[in-house]
């Protein structure tokens, strides 16, 4: 081809597409937006993201008005049964046959690593919302996927560095034993060193575990003065139900449950869980942007939404802004369009894509409320501080991601 | 302070005493495998799944009927019982001339459905129910703190095993069951309704997994998989004592709660596997299981 | 053959079922050469990778009538090892890998046969289910299978160095070959004498005995045969998927194994592959519909009205109104 001819085309490439920004079709692949999404849709994680993440990913497809420039948003979505076997399948099968443009969801951390190396060999684009393994930002990272919501690296930073400050300087953890668990706790032995406390014990618990009495004796013959739980989801309910009931916190000692939904304090109840310092990326009660999202969501679904099902909201939302600006639902191009663009929204405050794929937003340090205190079935936290986006995540310059240049 | 390899001697008292309350647990669950393994011949995977029901039945009953602990803590178990009754009348029955092993695999398809149905109403992250208000509080026991519950946890379940064990061994209904073990066409001939007997054992046996459910609800979250995990622990432990035998299935739960006990001192992360590793001991050096007789 | 004048009745049928079991086989080729085109070849991969392990199952329970509980943890070896392998040296190859991961399993399955064939019935069912219960422990806790989060990042590379198997379709046709050369080392371990010797140990084991046959090796060479099978199956898996995890290795795997054979029909040549299809379709289909959250109540009633009334299974029900309608 010759100059000319080469130029000439382009210009009538860019003349259609400017005639058909209004319909961009051409731009869409198959002429419609497809959003896949995955998560524990029955097992341990089904509360946290499951059905209700689902809910809320449909919320933001209809407030969006269902369509992109003219092309409609359809949304598929499957269980992963957290198994990291049958997520990359499915996402390899949505990318293969479907032509899925973005896959949200994934909990599982063991899902989310399969799913995101199945993206990047297939140039796809997921936005992670309820996984907690900083990783995925880490040794992990491709420029196909966005972690959304939180990860382990804050919730150390959030709920550890506050208790060694009001003077929890001692520590006994009892972490779950397979990576999450493992990478929490590293992350929390660093922060409580760094501000001048000591870790004096700890015990690892095979995952998933119903009985904690043992451990929960060795935490009590410890003598410290803060018992850790670097777990998650049941073991962290089982964890506090059996410290509840072994007066554990009666006998001077105190829980710093790293990682505790809204639906697990809803689970144990007030009685059970109040006092727990917690991190949390979003309250539903925090302000009244919150509240008004969250009150349209109760009503859809019968619960509150917890920080992962408003995450899926707000990432979605900002996914479709993203393809709208850009005029194509393009992996690459979206994803570098959303990065571009800030996230402002009821969820994320100060919120931006970092090139390690992390989305830094503020994240709250929250205390859960007396039975006394609480005004009904869902008011939950008091949001104690704000940590700041910037303060919140690990930094760059800390990264071992291959995106970042250190 | 007195140690003992390494750990205080109070930490380790108080293991002891928490593995034997969960060998009691254990040694309810076994003692109703062991019940229905003598007599059904066969291995009941669904036993989980009705130590399940059981919780869920406390736990619905308080919510929608205002059914309180004490009553559940009967009623809970007759209503499985009648379930199981049901299910062996209309399904176990209708295999109980083919192999065994269609048994195990039926009541494996029965635990899928049980647990799946409820995952789909209750989810699985655990309803919590409250323990009832005489029980609460605890002792100081000098060495550890006894939660009030946990001591009854362990009494009942002692008191119901030996219950259990003085019914079969002293009782004539229990001389109908032995012998129905042994030769239940003789037991026909003489005149004993035997498949009335096969019935009303089955309910007994799953009666007693109920009635453990109740037991645990106010100590675990109330979930659909509560029964699965505990079950494979449970078979293992029936294994070991000898299939069939009920002293042994009472004598090896207990025993195995405290090797678990001790174990989640010296080495937390095998936990959930030693029993399994004492298990393959068992059998390589006593196959027939530590209480049962060489078939 | 030129004398057929001479053959007795017996023969005859025996060559009327060789001739209409090499049909089968024929229709089995030509039908996996076209699946691809017709239908996903990534579901069609995982479909002949759980048919291959429902047949080395069938192959110890149908064969050799022991029932073992604990299958998935040769599943779970070949693919560990052979995942582990390829994913820390580029220079293996996969079939390379998949041979290492097929003989850590024939390992694995020589261990675990010498612990638990003496044992029968119910009690071989729970000796293997603990041994997989402990495969299960090592696995969570060795730092080579990324214990919960799994391995991932397996290449598929290239076939003797060659031929990429980066494209489903080049993939597709290798692993059907797998396939095949797994379903005729059964098959002729089936119709040999040996397979002979084994049959009549599942039915008359004191008879065997007695007939002077050491019927404890039989059972181990049959044990580890299908461990072997179960291990090239999870091999060939790991090298599709790219990624081995504990699912495999969980005792939820062995008792869906059970269930796809006995679905399809214990005993029979054909079941364990059909039982393999439905129920990685059913799982594949009901993950992404509304029903997707019944899959394990679905599974859970089809293994009851197995048990209850269609114990043949699907293959041997067939079989069985062929017989009747045609003898």
């Amino acid at each position: 081809m010759t100059f000319i001819k080469k130029t000439l085309a382009s210009s009538i490439a860019l003349a259609a597409a400017t005639v058909m920004a209004t319909s961009a079709q051409a731009e869409m692949s198959d002429g419609e937006v497809r959003i896949g999404y995955l998560a524990d849709m029955s097992g341990t994680y089904r509360d946290l993201a499951g059905p209700g993440g689902l809910e809320a990913l449909n919320m933001a497809v209809e407030d969006f008005g269902g369509s992109v420039n003219g092309a409609a948003i359809d949304v598929f979505s499957a269980d992963d049964n957290n198994s990291a076997d049958v997520g990359a399948n499915t996402v390899r099968g949505w990318i293969d046959q479907d032509n899925v443009d973005m896959v949200a969801g994934m909990v599982a951390s063991s899902v989310v690593i399969a799913v995101t190396k199945v993206l990047e060999e297939n140039d796809g684009l997921g936005i992670i919302s309820g996984s907690a393994a900083s990783s995925i930002t880490n040794e992990h990272c491709t420029p196909n996927h966005i972690h959304w919501v939180y990860d382990t690296y804050p919730l150390a930073n959030g709920t550890a560095k506050a208790i060694v400050d009001q003077g929890g300087d001692t520590w006994f953890m009892l972490t779950a034993d397979y990576a999450f668990g493992h990478a929490l706790e590293g992350d929390v032995t660093k922060v409580v060193e760094e501000n001048g406390g000591e870790i004096v014990g700890g015990v690892r618990h095979p995952f998933p575990t119903s009985d904690f009495s043992s451990y929960i004796l060795q935490a009590q013959g410890s003598g410290a003065k803060i018992v850790g739980l670097a777990n998650a989801g049941a073991d962290t309910v089982n964890a506090i139900n059996t410290a509840s009931q072994f007066g554990l916190t009666q006998a001077g000692q105190q829980l710093a449950g790293l990682l505790v939904f809204l639906n697990d304090v809803h689970a144990m109840g007030l009685e059970t869980t109040q006092g727990l310092l917690l991190t949390t990326g979003w309250y539903w009660n925090m302000d009244d942007e919150s509240r008004e999202w969250a009150e349209r969501y109760y009503e859809r679904v019968g619960r509150m939404p917890t920080m992962v099902q408003a995450g899926i909201y707000s990432s979605t939302m900002h996914y479709l802004k993203a393809v709208e600006e850009a005029g194509t639902d393009d992996p690459e191009t979206v994803r570098a369009q959303m990065a571009e663009m800030p996230v402002n929204d009821f969820f994320s405050r100060n919120g931006r894509i970092r090139e390690d794929g992390r989305m830094v937003h503020d994240m709250y340090l929250a205390e859960v409320k007396s039975p006394e205190a609480s005004t009904h079935e869902w008011d939950l936290y008091e949001i104690l501080a704000t940590i700041p986006a910037e303060e919140a995540f690990r930094p760059l310059s800390e990264s071992q991601c291959k995106l970042v240049q250190n | 302070m007195t140690m003992i390899f390494g750990v205080p001697l109070a930490v380790f008292m108080g293991q002891l005493l928490l593995g034997l309350i969960n060998g009691a647990f254990y040694a309810l669950l076994s003692l109703g495998l062991a019940v229905i393994f003598g007599l059904l011949k066969i291995v009941n995977f669904a036993h989980g799944a009705m130590y399940m029901l059981g919780a869920f039945a406390a736990l619905l009953g308080m919510r929608y009927l205002g059914i309180n602990y004490w009553a559940a803590l009967l009623l809970a178990p007759l209503l499985v019982g009648g379930f199981g009754m049901l299910i062996e009348r209309f399904m176990l029955r209708r295999i109980g001339h083919l192999d065994h092993l269609y048994g195990l695999l039926l009541t494996f398809g029965l635990a899928l459905i049980f647990e799946g149905t409820l995952v789909n109403f209750f989810g699985v992250s655990g309803a919590r129910y409250p323990t009832p208000e005489v029980l609460q509080g605890g002792f100081q026991l000098g060495f550890m703190f006894l939660p009030a519950y946990r001591a009854w946890v362990l009494a009942a379940a002692l008191v119901v095993c030996l219950f259990t064990w003085f019914m079969i061994e002293r009782t004539r209904l229990g001389a109908y069951l032995r012998a129905g073990t042994e030769n239940p066409a003789l037991m026909q001939a003489f005149g004993v309704n035997v498949p009335l007997l096969v019935t009303l054992t089955y309910g007994f046996g799953v009666a007693l997994a109920a009635f453990a459910g109740v037991l645990a609800a106010p100590l675990y979250p109330v979930s659909p998989t509560m029964g699965s995990s505990l079950l494979i622990v449970v078979f293992a432990v029936v294994v070991i004592g000898g299939m069939g035998s009920i002293l042994g299935a009472v004598l090896t739960g207990l025993g195995m709660g405290l090797i678990e006990g001790l174990t989640k001192v010296y080495y937390p992360e095998a936990a959930n596997t030693v029993i399994f590793l004492v298990m393959i001991l068992v059998l390589l050096l006593r196959p027939a299981g530590l209480f049962g007789k060489e078939a | 053959m030129s004398t057929t004048q001479t053959l007795t009745p017996t023969m005859k049928r025996q060559r009327r079922a060789n001739l209409r079991r090499n049909a089968f086989y024929l229709i089995l080729i030509v039908v996996g050469m076209v699946a691809p085109f017709l239908a996903y070849p990534v579901f069609l991969m995982k479909v002949l990778c759980f048919a291959l392990f429902a047949c080395a199952f069938n192959l110890l329970l149908g064969y050799a009538g022991l029932l073992s509980f604990g299958h998935a943890a040769f599943l779970a070896t070949g693919g560990y090892i052979t995942g582990y392998l390829l994913a820390s040296y580029p220079a293996m190859t996969p079939e390379m890998g998949i041979i290492a991961g097929t003989l850590a399993a024939v390992v694995l399955g020589a261990a675990f046969g010498a612990l638990s064939i003496r044992r029968q019935g119910i009690y071989f069912a729970m000796v293997t289910l603990a041994l997989a219960q402990l495969v299960y422990f090592a696995y969570v806790q060795s730092p080579f299978t990324g214990g919960e989060d799994g391995l991932h990042g397996v290449p598929r590379g290239e076939l003797f160095g060659i031929i990429s198997l980066r494209s489903n379709l080049a993939m597709y046709y290798f692993v059907f070959a797998v396939f095949l050369i797994g379903f005729a080392i059964i098959q002729r371990a089936v119709h040999s004498p040996y397979g002979q010797v084994l049959k009549a140990i599942r039915e008359n084991e004191p008879r065997a005995v007695s007939l002077g046959y050491n019927v404890d090796a039989y059972k181990l060479v049959a044990f580890i045969l299908s461990a072997g099978i179960a291990g090239l199956a999870g091999s060939t898996k790991t090298v599709v998927f790219q990624l081995a995890s504990l699912t495999d290795a969980h005792w939820h795997m062995s008792g869906e194994v059970i269930l796809m054979t006995l679905l399809g029909g214990v005993g029979t040549l054909f079941g364990p592959i059909m039982g393999a299809g439905i129920v990685v379709s059913l799982q594949h289909m009901l993950g992404q519909s509304p029903l997707g959250n019944w899959v394990s109540v679905i599974l859970g009633v089809i293994f009851v009205v197995c048990v209850l009334s269609f114990r043949s299974g699907i293959v041997g029900e067939i079989n069985k109104m062929y017989h009747k309608n045609f003898k």
